[in-house]
């Protein structure tokens, strides 16, 4: 009776007719069954959430299932950007005070969504949380089953505090050896996004095991279930350890900061298959463009100038990420004719980046920093690219026009190689601008 | 159901930045969604596809982003139906959740050319292409989908659902409390 997390995460909040299964059926279930299931956390965010309220309203209910359940974040084209995007985030701030929703984050005490909610204490391992965002795959990484879905599944479940799902095969990625240095969580997931393409984990729930998971820190953790969906996967799983519950004491919940027993698979656990990477001589890596899955070593890049510079994000918005750009930027000058345009991912990161010096150090090497925004990540804002112009960023997509003209091109990279091709006008490995 | 029109071909991971731009993404009015589908890989597009015209596609149709918008602009075209080889998972859902037909089909996807009619029939999964004279077997779907199909989407489904009660556990108190009942 052997299940993989994955299974384990859905089995535990599966319904029928809805109420919850009994724990024999539980047992059984399997990658391939549509089950319903209940849901912890439903978000969305200002792009996804008028279409989500219109939805809502035709469902004929008054109240969404639970008020402290649903998030709403004002993150994507905010602050308001344009009158049409103000007019959708009003619409969205009617309905969280409509509702009198508790999580209801706008410009000044929001972050970008994905960087915010496990600040905040609202995800648990154990949960399955779903949202109006592709990106929602991230919060896998504190065992929780966290998949993206569109504004109308979002509607549904607002209203029935479940939705439906098909539970996914698991293929397990074993991650050995020993990081170098200036090597971290987004090269190995660029990497491992390069070896599946970007269709590769289409539908799967994706398993990251090995010594060099169990070592990892929070911030790689989400780093790397933060881009499971540029490989088409459904979910990106960490099994909730010590360094997650250290996190979560950091961070409480409401509900506390214990971990429910047994948050992995099981030993006897089928998966569909098995991808292992010694990391030992994994260089940094650079996506190009037009698709994730177009991952280089950094030094087989041949002179590529730049125009631009983005580092922070959901995916390398957090604490660690904009340290790590500080120590290459600290004592040097970005490169003239480049923009560096840097996106911390919260309040609480922008507080601690001031008090450790770090935004210092990047407003004297020539930065701009901003306050909490997606921005540019999806072309929206904060930083458009020109037709021709050409972006190193830390952020997770690189389709054609993805941050600008559809003749520009974006680089995916981790926060060392984003600050390094800073300073030196081209794409640049941190060794090379290094005394 | 049967649905006849004139494709317009592409090729694999047509993304949804793609399909729909995020710099329209401050709307949701299908006509303006509608009015710039496809802009990034195609510009004549939006112009010239007229109703019940489809979309064929390769690997991977609609990777990238949950944006909803991406089949409301599909489906605001006049596009009748999308065949692929392959789907991206958040856009299967999404199409079926709108009441966007889409069917998968890799050997009708592969061998058709842009300006060539196929008849696609929802219940059998037969799949023609006219031009070519060649008839295809499109994957069934899951029981659960034809449900959603038939009563016309995710949102009229979910309405019926909730109206029966079976929600109420989960809902808890909230209709009281919306009645103004309770603490």
């Amino acid at each position: 009776m052997s299940q993989t997390l994955a299974e384990k995460l859905l089995a535990s909040h599966a319904l029928r007719d809805g109420a919850p299964v009994p724990e024999e059926a539980r047992r059984a279930i399997r990658a391939g069954d549509l089950i319903e299931v209940a849901v912890d956390v439903v978000l969305a965010n200002d792009i996804t959430a008028p279409l989500a309220i219109r939805e809502f309203e035709k469902l004929g209910v008054e109240t969404v299932f639970d008020p402290t359940a649903i998030v709403l974040v004002a993150d994507h084209f905010t602050p308001n950007k344009d009158i049409a995007s103000a007019e959708q985030c009003a619409v969205m701030r009617r309905f969280a005070r409509a509702q009198s929703l508790r999580h209801f984050y706008d410009v000044g005490r929001c972050g970008i969504e994905h960087v915010l909610l496990p600040e905040a204490g609202l995800v648990r391992p154990g949960d399955v949380v779903i949202g109006a965002d592709s990106h929602t795959c991230t919060y896998g990484a504190l065992g929780a089953f966290s998949t993206g879905m569109g504004s109308t599944d979002i509607a549904a479940a607002m209203a029935t505090g479940a939705t439906w799902m098909r539970v996914p095969e698991t293929i397990r990625i074993e991650c050995s050896g020993r990081l170098g240095p200036w090597v971290g969580a987004k090269d190995l997931i660029l990497y491992a996004i390069g070896e599946l393409g970007v269709d590769g984990a289409r539908y799967r729930a994706m398993e990251f095991t090995g010594p060099v998971i169990d070592g990892l820190p929070m911030a790689g953790r989400f780093t790397m279930a933060n881009m499971a969906i540029e490989a088409g996967g459904k979910a990106g799983l960490f099994a909730a350890d010590r360094i997650t519950q250290a996190y979560l004491e950091a961070h409480p919940p409401a509900s506390g900061a214990s971990i429910p027993e047994s948050l992995s698979s099981d030993s006897g656990a089928v998966y569909e298959s098995t991808i292992s990477i010694d990391v030992s001589d994994l260089e940094p890596q650079v996506a190009l463009p037009h698709l994730p899955e177009n991952a280089r070593a950094v030094s087989s890049i041949d002179e590529i100038p730049i125009d631009q510079v983005v580092i922070g994000s959901c995916t390398n918005g957090r604490l660690d990420d904009l340290r790590e750009a500080a120590e290459i930027l600290r004592g040097q000058q970005i490169h003239p004719d480049v923009r560096c345009i840097v996106l911390p991912g919260s309040p609480q990161v922008v507080l601690e980046a001031v008090r450790e010096g770090i935004f210092e150090t990047l407003i004297r090497a020539g930065a701009a920093v901003s306050t909490p925004t997606c921005g540019p990540c999806l072309g929206g804002h904060m930083g458009i690219l020109a037709s021709g112009e050409r972006a190193v960023s830390t952020t997770n997509r690189n389709f054609r026009g993805r941050m600008g003209h559809p003749e520009s091109e974006v680089y995916l990279a981790g926060p060392a190689v984003a600050a390094a091709s800073a300073i030196a006008g081209r794409i640049a490995s941190p060794w090379e601008v290094m005394a | 159901m049967r649905l006849e029109g004139r494709v317009w071909v592409y090729g694999d991971h047509v993304d949804t930045d793609a399909i729909i731009p995020a710099r329209y993404l401050s709307t949701s009015d299908p006509r303006e969604l509608a009015a710039h589908c496809m802009e990034d890989i195609d510009t004549s597009f939006a112009s010239r596809v007229q109703p019940g015209d489809m979309l064929v596609a390769g690997e991977n149709f609609g990777c990238g982003s949950s944006r909803e918008h991406a089949p409301l602009a599909i489906q605001a075209s006049g596009i009748a139906c999308v065949v692929a080889a392959s789907f991206a998972r958040i856009f299967y859902r999404n199409a079926f959740n709108i009441g966007l037909p889409i069917v998968i089909c890799p050997e009708a996807a592969r061998a058709a050319e842009t300006g060539h009619t196929l008849e696609v029939d929802l219940e059998t999964g037969r799949v023609s292409n006219r031009v070519l004279g060649v008839e295809y077997q499109a994957e069934a779907y899951p029981d659960f989908m034809l449900e959603l199909i038939r009563a016309g989407g995710l949102t009229p489904y979910t309405k019926r659902r909730l109206a029966s009660g079976v929600f109420d556990r989960l809902r808890g108190g909230a209709d009281a409390r919306a009645a103004g009942a309770g603490p």
